[in-house]
């Protein structure tokens, strides 16, 4: 069966040729359609290796063709599926499948239909080349590739200045994040002469002891892709502004996959980051400090969209923080359900703005609930995982684990900080559906929307509710081999976690109910006045660090760009030319075709010579 | 016998194309076009069937070709026609033919003037190019390189374009000239003086290639004939306080000339350096070659920067071509047998991805008769395929992996990586830069809002085909490059090995050693 | 003739010679600036005369011969020149016809 694994991504790649040379011929049925299968067999094929791995869970391997060899250097086309990899594949094929199916109806009045499929399935089938690819050179393709499908989606309706702006932001920071990761791997690659995932984890407990300096440095470069391309501080800026993209775009790439792929990547090579404690525990900081300030900015955003992606920046932050306390197995559990919810909401989200023809301000929609019951229902069922409601979702059962792996290993103000992180998901969540679905419309969208029809609006919104719910926490990823072992601790304290963590979030949902839909006004005054306003604009522009980059980064650039336009050391190298000019125009004065002067210069040079032979004499 | 062919077949078809004018437009096309791919099928046939690995156990000193033609021209200053071929010069010969065929095909509807003399111009630019890969005659080499200024200075200054700025193409082609050619002086001189050293140690009078290589010279001659071959062959890459002739020559020349200039001309320099430079002066280069890192890092950052500032897309462009060539600097100097066949792939690809570029500007300069980038934009949905193959070459262009200049970047950087950990951290900022000036390019066009809907001319069969043909190449040999490695292996393990033991310092040039 | 000491004679030329060439310099019409000339080489003519005087040698007397064709030679053509510029010009200053920038 392992011959099949090369068709999960040639399958979409094969959807993105099919689209890219056939163009308009197709039709806007046949794209989608094209578009829509080409995943659903990648999905199948997933499905079939999964039954096969499930069967016989042993790492299989399929090198393909050597990639380049020259010397040591020789990375491979070759695929690895382990349980994490196949984790994943189920993530992005499975998902992928339904948020596909679901655009069929989202873009069904949009343009350029053909484009955005092909760049879809191409964002698939780079995705799963990311988390299939058994050496790092193979999964820095993936990671470049689903970075530019990123970057040409977000800036799918390009005739909005606005939007490829955000387009380039989101390419330009996480491409930063990529040179590190970069440097990460020629430094890995000098010191253990490969490139293979499972032997870089073999040969560097061999050459190093845990905190060398090396290893350290290594772990902290790889570190700076993650940090990139999952948006944590401090490369986190791109992705609220990502949300520029089609809604399906932001539940595909910047939700359910793309952005988890730091994740994935620090998870891969635990083996080199368990050696670099000091980085391990910087990732958890940066975990925890990104979900706290996240949390607070999604308090403070107007716009659907960006509600969810300062939350999705804040769960990723949770799943750092669990790659921080070295619970790897929660984080990615925790991807997996997070994968669920967030594309629920997201995709309920774009119902909403559908329906409410393109409207995504908060405060100008209210009272929808009624008009549009199933979007309801898949914000209420996602909002439920998202705050980690106990027992009935999924997402309690994947932040619990976090929650007490960070216990475990004994990191309590971690801890602190995703218990304190998880009241402010409940409080954003309950103004965000308080604000869409209760209260009066606040715009002629509003009062005329309209509920989506078909199979393709409901069933992918269904599935995804379902599994957001504990059925989605039955699925359990199959880590064991893969990744090493959780921390383990006494039960009691365990279940006063689970209690307390329980009690927290439904203290927050019961105070968010409390205050979004009764002291609304008393809100409204506390964030217009003195210190409410102003921590209202600081978190309503997440704490200013797009003005800072700004200030430090782009504006430098760009003046730096217009001094040296005219090209100065090109100038220098006209000297030369320069100098004869001006000769020229000195000298061709003294011939100016007057008579009188040429002979009264003949009779001052020749005086000159004279002179100069007297004295010479 | 082929390798005199190799620079025959263009010679002759030149001339056939400026005496078959009188016939018609289409008779000097067709000829310029059946000579060009004639030497892209002569080469190709000797790459199917040649063997071009280091042949077990050869001797060091010996330089073993693959394929040798000579015959004697001035004996009485040991001066010889001497081609010979590796893998290298292989590679080299085959994209020349290549992008010659391409400047062909993509001038087609552009130069309608002097159409013969046209095409006499572009193959002679070829007999140039071919003779400098193949020539291992010092005299012979210099010859060539004079040779192939002259075709590209008339290609500029009659067919190119002078913009509204002020620059003319006549200002452009003389700032070509006069660079490259001053640079070759210096090179001339050096190689007079080399010859000398020769005769002085021997008493033989030969400009040899293999002779010359065993000349035993002081260290400090060494440093000053290496750089009269350094400074050359810099000012053509261009490194870049040299580099002030290319924006011009690009943006002034016809499209041709731009595919000709920055497939083929640029790389002279880079073979310029591997040939002659490391091989015949390892020591001094050793010697400087933290100065030419230096330098490749500088061409990085600066021409990333200046390209951000153009406003002509093809001044835009040969701002890339510089910060790109940095890399390729960095990977020379580097001299590890990994950055050094990085250097070659990255030759290779650049020659496509920047090609292509120039492809795609000229057939916007036909559509929308402007070059200025502030009177683009928004063009995405009024070119049918047009915007899509430059998307995909913008992307090869930011090395992204799958593409053939991914493969060439990452090699001399993995292979730079432990020789110089720092150069090569900065030099990987390089890909943030070039992120930024691609996609900048890709957006100023394309993106934004249109400033009209009316939609223009699709491209026809004949450009379709070149970019999917570069497309293709970019894009297969990015997943499969082991055709190029292997072929250029072998010499550049040569180099590499030569490099490697002027490194390793012996006594009498480092008394510090000893003690 | 041995009563006039050279000195004298040459002192003679000098003088002839420095007023033709201040003529020369100032004058602007083209008449003065031709008999200046001709000042000057007869200026030339009477250093070689005293000169080859002087000496008892017959090659000064010769030169004044050449001098004196070469003046009219000089003068046909500066008069033919004359002509000309009073004929397109309608005057006889010379910095009329300068027709270089500068």
């Amino acid at each position: 069966m392992t011959w099949t694994l090369p068709l999960t991504f040639l399958l979409p790649l094969a959807g993105t040729l099919i689209l890219a040379f056939s163009g308009a011929r197709l039709g806007r049925r046949g794209t989608t359609w094209v578009g829509v299968t080409s995943v659903a067999l990648a999905a199948l094929v997933t499905a079939l290796l999964a039954h096969h791995y499930l069967a016989a869970p042993e790492a299989r391997t399929l090198t393909l063709w050597r990639w380049i060899a020259v010397g040591d250097f020789q990375p491979t086309i070759g695929l690895r599926l382990d349980g994490l990899s196949l984790t994943l594949l189920g993530v992005i094929t499975g998902v992928g499948l339904l948020i596909h199916w679901f655009a069929a109806w989202y873009m069904q009045g949009e343009e350029g239909v053909t484009r955005f499929y092909a760049y879809m399935n191409l964002f698939v089938a780079s995705m799963v080349l990311l988390v299939l690819g058994d050496n790092l050179l193979l999964l820095f393709l993936g990671w470049e590739g689903v970075g530019l499908c990123s970057y040409l989606l977000i800036g799918h309706y390009y005739r909005t200045a606005a939007n490829v702006r955000a387009a380039f932001k989101a390419f330009l920071v996480t491409r930063i994040g990529d040179a590190f990761l970069a440097i990460g791997l020629f430094l890995l690659f000098r010191e253990l002469g490969t490139l293979n995932i499972a032997e870089i984890l073999q040969r560097a407990p061999e050459r190093w002891s845990a905190g060398d300096p090396l290893v350290e440095l290594a772990a902290l470069l790889l570190l700076g892709g993650a940090l990139g391309k999952s948006a944590q501080l401090p490369l986190h800026t791109w992705l609220a502004d990502a949300m520029a993209g089609p809604t399906p775009v932001s539940a595909l790439i910047h939700a359910a996959t793309m952005v988890t792929a730091g994740v994935y990547l620090v998870a891969r090579l635990h083996g080199v980051f368990l050696l670099a404690p000091a980085v391990l525990w910087l990732t958890g900081v940066i975990g925890a400090l990104t979900l706290l300030a996240a949390g607070f900015a999604a308090l403070a955003q107007t716009d659907i969209k960006r509600v969810l992606a300062y939350s999705t920046m804040s769960q990723i932050g949770y799943m750092f923080l669990a790659l921080g306390v070295a619970g790897f197995e929660a984080a990615i559990f925790h991807l997996m359900t997070h994968a669920f919810f967030k594309a629920l909401l997201f995709l309920s989200a774009g119902a909403v703005i559908v329906g409410c023809h393109h409207e995504q301000d908060i405060r100008r929609l209210g009272g929808l609930w009624r008009r549009l019951p199933l979007a309801y229902v898949g914000f209420l069922v996602g909002g439920a995982a998202l705050a980690a409601l106990p027992l009935v979702t999924a997402g309690f059962y994947s932040k619990d684990a976090i929650l007490w792996q960070a216990l475990a290993a004994g990191h309590g103000a971690l801890l602190l900080a995703g218990l304190l992180g998880s009241l402010l998901t409940s409080l954003y969540l309950l103004r965000l559906i308080v604000g869409i679905f209760h209260g009066e419309a606040g715009s002629e969208g509003a009062r005329r929307a309209e509920a989506g029809q078909g199979l393709a609006h409901g069933l992918p919104l269904v599935v995804l509710a379902l599994l957001s719910t504990f059925l989605g926490a039955w699925l359990e990823p199959p880590l064991g081999s893969v990744l090493p072992a959780p921390h383990e601790g006494s039960e009691g304290w365990h279940l006063a976690l689970e209690l307390l963590a329980g009690g927290v979030a439904l203290l927050g949902i019961a105070l968010g109910a409390w205050l979004f839909l009764n002291r609304r006004a008393w809100l409204a005054d506390v964030a217009a006045r003195g210190l409410g306003a102003r921590l209202w604009r600081l978190w309503h522009h997440a704490w200013g660090f797009d003005a800072a980059y700004e200030r430090l980064l782009v504006r430098p650039y760009r003046g730096l760009v217009s001094g040296l336009r005219h090209d100065a050391i090109d100038a220098l190298g006209l000297l030369p030319a320069r100098l004869a000019w001006w000769l020229h125009v000195a000298l061709s004065r003294t011939q100016g075709g007057k008579l009188r002067l040429y002979a009264v210069s003949m009779v001052v040079g020749a005086t000159l010579i004279l002179l100069v032979m007297a004295v010479a004499a | 016998m082929a390798l005199i062919w190799l620079i025959l077949i263009p010679f002759l078809g030149g001339l056939a194309c400026w005496q078959g004018e009188r016939w018609g437009d289409g008779v000097p096309r067709w000829i310029a076009l059946g000579s060009m791919l004639l030497v892209l099928l002569i080469t190709l046939g000797l790459w199917w069937q040649g063997d071009y690995r280091w042949p077990a156990g050869a001797e060091s000193g010996v330089v073993p070709w693959a394929l040798e033609w000579r015959a004697p021209w001035i004996p009485r200053f040991g001066i010889e026609v001497h081609l010979a071929l590796d893998g290298l010069s292989l590679v080299l010969v085959a994209l020349s033919a290549l992008l010659g065929v391409l400047a062909v095909l993509c001038s087609w509807h552009e130069i309608r003037r002097r159409v013969g003399f046209f095409h006499l111009n572009l193959l002679w630019i070829l007999v140039g190019v071919v003779g400098v890969f193949l020539a291992v005659d010092l005299f012979l080499f210099f010859a060539f390189w004079e040779m192939m200024l002259v075709p590209m200075y008339f290609l500029i200054a009659l067919w190119g374009h002078s913009s509204a700025t002020g620059r003319s193409r006549i200002g452009a082609a003389t700032k070509f000239f006069l660079y490259t050619q001053a640079s070759g002086l210096l090179m001339l001189v050096s190689i007079l003086g080399l010859v000398f050293a020769h005769r002085a140690a021997t008493g033989e009078l030969t400009f040899s290639y293999a002779a010359l290589r065993e000349t035993p010279l002081s260290d400090e001659v060494a440093m000053w004939l290496m750089l009269g071959f350094f400074l050359a062959f810099a000012v053509k890459l261009p490194v870049v306080p040299f580099h002030g002739w290319l924006p011009d020559a690009h943006a002034q020349a016809p499209t041709a000339g731009s595919v000709d200039l920055a497939g083929i001309l640029l790389k002279t320099g880079a073979y310029g350096l591997l040939r002659f430079a490391l091989p015949l002066f390892p020591e001094a280069s050793q010697a400087i070659a933290p100065l030419a890192m230096g330098l490749g890092l500088v061409g990085i950052v600066y021409g990333a920067l200046l390209a951000c500032g153009q406003q002509d897309i093809k001044r835009f462009i040969a701002y890339t071509s510089i910060s790109h060539m940095g890399f390729v600097l960095i990977g020379i100097y580097a001299g590890t047998e990994l950055a050094l066949q990085g250097v070659v792939v990255l030759l290779v690809a650049h020659a496509f991805s920047t090609s292509a570029l120039f492809i795609l500007s000229g057939q916007l300069h036909e559509r929308l008769h402007t070059r200025d980038l502030g009177e683009m934009g928004g063009l995405w949905g009024r070119l049918g395929s047009l915007p899509a193959f430059m998307l995909c070459f913008v992307v090869a262009s930011l090395g992204m992996p799958g593409t053939l200049n991914f493969v060439g970047e990452f090699m001399i950087l993995f292979g730079s990586f432990p020789v110089a950990p720092w150069v090569v951290a900065i030099a990987s900022a390089g890909l943030v830069l070039a992120a930024i000036y691609s996609l900048l390019l890709m957006q100023r066009v394309h993106y934004g809002p249109p400033r009209s809907e009316s939609s223009l001319a699709d491209l026809d069969g004949r450009e379709y085909a070149m970019l999917l043909g570069l497309l293709a190449l970019v894009l297969v040999l990015g997943l499969y490059p082991q055709p190029l490695l292997d072929t250029a292996g072998p010499a550049m393990q040569e180099v590499q090995r030569l490099f490697d033991d002027a490194a390793t310092p012996s006594p009498t040039t480092m008394p510090l050693g000893d003690s | 003739m041995n009563g006039v000491p050279m000195a004298h004679g040459l002192v003679l030329a000098a003088v002839l010679f420095t007023l033709g060439l201040a003529g020369l310099m100032f004058r602007r019409n083209m008449i003065f600036m031709l008999l200046s000339l001709e000042i000057m080489l007869n200026a030339a003519g009477l250093a070689f005369i005293v000169a080859g005087m002087a000496w008892d040698q017959a090659e000064g007397q010769a030169m004044f011969l050449l001098v004196i064709t070469l003046a009219a030679a000089e003068a046909s053509v500066g008069l033919a020149l004359l002509n000309q510029l009073y004929r397109r010009f309608k005057t006889l200053d010379i910095d009329t016809a300068s027709g270089m920038r500068g």
